[in-house]
């Protein structure tokens, strides 16, 4: 089971039933839970949205929209049924956070569910795990079955005559599927091809009716939200960023581990005192500050608020809150491979300027870090990337662009290493041992 | 002519799955708005059954959904996941991605190629293991991580690997006793 951290540092909201067995009903409300979806009914969906509005609560899948905001785009009225879709398919390089939700406190993302329904007026939820999690829908299952017994899901939800049912369900092993209209694709059962928008969710969504689509991160701090005050909740955090947001650190911190902080706390504050600096006290090269597709940042960066606004002004963005630790063994021009590899991988073939722009890239830095090189590679492959910018259906084309721009615009010096036949200075192989392709 | 309509409903004692597979399935179609919203579940709890999605598997559940096997097998190829022959018993599966790669994710990979004797995607004679690099499994702070079928293990060295190897191999060696 993956190891708890703590930090006296962090706030701990989302996390602050971690460890303490709330998967069990009985458990989870003696530590106060199911009352903010009581409270919900009591005071009505125009409560709920305010208090949603006020609280400043981004979206935690990566994008950061507002979510009072969007779930105050679902129109009062729809002949279609509207619905919730519970983002669980966390699959960005990086990040892990959803796995411990959903592991050490998955009524809170049912209870989210709920209020969500609520607020917009859907009767159905749907939670929607990645296909890897297979022992985390069997905790979900056994949530949602518990809800129902105890009659907080089904008919008559604490004896107002709202209804509200949820499914859960996994994926079956697909990167794309995370984005939201290639994830109402796979729950429809088909390929997870992304929608042409508009039409947004918000108005045409899973099976054609309205749909608010939240991360299940987003979703589990919703109870949080109402209990605390939407007010309240934004305080904790920076300016217009509410609340706290789980960061998992991986890589070569000392102390690797996902810790809530309150939004915008200092990325360099972070790394060296909350994950207790570099492993075995070697020298920091780069930070990825939120998950594979986010853009590196350099040591002499990192001393930023972590928040949407703040890393975007810095160059890059706060993604997913997976914080990638990278200290000076590390060879850029094999990570920014690595990188690639993986969209190459997941590109669904659809758009492509995706598929060949991810293909090529990959061929030509695999080729590079086998020191088979030449030295307008080193503008191609950043030409090759600015030219899959904003020209496909959906985000994975520039997910794969923006980080390797970056690559190569901060680690030039690195690339040009590897030129004339050199090994490569900082890995462990030889040339000859690595397959040119 | 629409090729949805022309599928029929298997008769119950008609499938290849475990009675209490096919129960589960004939509630499972009724559970989403949409019949087909059920199949990549189904689809994933066929292959548990079996190991791997057989041509009677697909041919059954494109009957349970009402729709052509082509369009399963469309659907079905583009989930990773999704398997259409067998793997060995244990599906040994090595993250390599970029937080496992900064913890050994890679050399563990190697490590597993030697010790089993097989590379990418392949089965040991034996038919116990299989060995796949993949992509990231949402373990990356407790980096580097493996899953073998569903089990998440973490935090491993080429030491520890070897050892779960081992205990892989003791299980299957007592249940086949
Ligand atoms: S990178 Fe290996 S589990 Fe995420």
């Amino acid at each position: 089971m993956p190891t708890l951290v703590s930090h006296p540092e962090e706030v701990k909201i989302v996390s602050s039933r971690f460890g303490q067995g709330a998967a069990e009903i009985d458990r989870y409300i003696e530590l106060g839970g199911y009352q903010s979806v009581r409270q919900a009914i009591e005071k009505g969906p125009e409560w709920i949205i305010a208090e949603m509005k006020a609280s400043n609560l981004r979206g935690r899948g990566g994008a950061g929209f507002p979510t009072g905001m969007k779930w105050s785009f679902v129109p009062k009225q729809s002949e279609k049924p509207k619905y919730i879709l519970v983002n669980g398919d966390e699959s960005e390089p990086g990040t892990c956070k959803d796995h411990l939700i959903f592991l050490h406190d998955p009524h809170s993302v049912i209870e989210g569910c709920i209020i969500a329904g609520l607020a917009v007026g859907a009767k159905m939820g749907f939670i929607y795990l990645r296909g890897e999690y297979r022992y985390l829908l069997t905790i979900m299952e056994k949530a949602i079955a518990d809800a129902y017994a105890i009659g907080f899901l089904g008919k008559g939800i604490f004896g107002s005559s709202f209804a509200f049912d949820i499914i859960s369900q996994t994926g079956a092993g697909a990167y794309e599927v995370g984005e939201e209209s290639a994830l109402m694709e796979s729950l429809e059962g088909k390929r997870g091809i992304p929608r042409i928008r508009p039409p947004f969710p918000a108005v045409v969504g899973l099976y054609g009716g309205p749909t608010v689509i939240n991360n299940a991160e987003t979703i589990a701090s919703v109870p949080h939200v109402l209990r605390i005050g939407g007010e309240a909740y934004a305080k904790i955090g920076s300016e217009r960023n509410g609340g706290t947001r789980l960061f998992c650190i991986s890589g070569h911190a000392e102390r690797n581990g996902v810790y809530e902080l309150p939004m915008g706390y200092n990325l360099k504050k972070m790394i060296y005192e909350v994950a207790g600096g570099i492993r075995g006290g070697r020298k920091l090269k780069a930070v990825v500050p939120g998950g594979s597709s986010t853009p590196v940042l350099l040591p002499e960066e990192i001393d930023i608020g972590m928040d949407f606004d703040q890393v975007g002004k810095a160059g890059s963005m706060l993604g997913s809150g997976g914080v990638v630790v990278l200290d000076e063994t590390v060879c850029m021009v094999e990570f920014a491979l690595r990188t690639i590899k993986f969209y190459q991988h997941e590109s669904c073939g659809w758009c492509i300027p995706c598929r060949e722009g991810t293909d090529w890239l990959k061929k030509t830095l695999t080729r590079f870090h086998a020191g088979a090189g030449e030295a307008r590679d080193i503008d191609n492959i950043r030409y090759l990337a600015e030219n899959m910018m904003g020209r496909t259906f959906c985000p994975l084309g520039d997910a794969a662009a923006m980080p390797t721009i970056a690559f190569v615009k901060k680690f030039r010096q690195e690339f040009e290493d590897h030129l004339g036949g050199r090994p490569c200075p900082y890995a462990k192989h030889s040339i000859n041992e690595l397959v040119v392709a | 002519m629409t090729l949805t309509n022309i599928a029929v409903t298997p008769k119950t004692d008609a499938t290849i799955f475990s009675p209490a597979l096919a129960a589960r399935f004939d509630k499972l179609v009724t559970l989403y708005p949409l019949r087909r919203s059920a199949l990549i579940p189904m689809l994933l709890y066929a292959q548990d059954e079996i190991g791997h999605l057989s041509d009677a598997a697909i041919a059954e559940i494109a009957q349970r959904i009402q729709i052509t096997v082509l369009d399963v097998r469309n659907v079905l190829t583009y989930y990773s996941m999704l398997r259409t022959r067998p793997v060995g018993k244990f599906n040994v599966q090595v993250c390599t991605n970029i937080s496992c790669m900064l913890r050994g994710g890679q050399e563990l990979f190697e490590h597993c190629e030697k010790r089993l004797g097989i590379g990418h995607k392949q089965t040991t004679p034996d038919g116990l293991f299989s060995l796949e690099e993949v992509e990231c499994i949402g373990a990356c702070s407790w980096a580097p991580a493996v899953q073998v079928n569903y089990d998440f293990h973490d935090n491993l060295t080429p030491e520890s690997m070897d050892a779960l190897l081992e205990q892989y191999r003791n299980n299957a060696g007592q249940a086949g006793q």
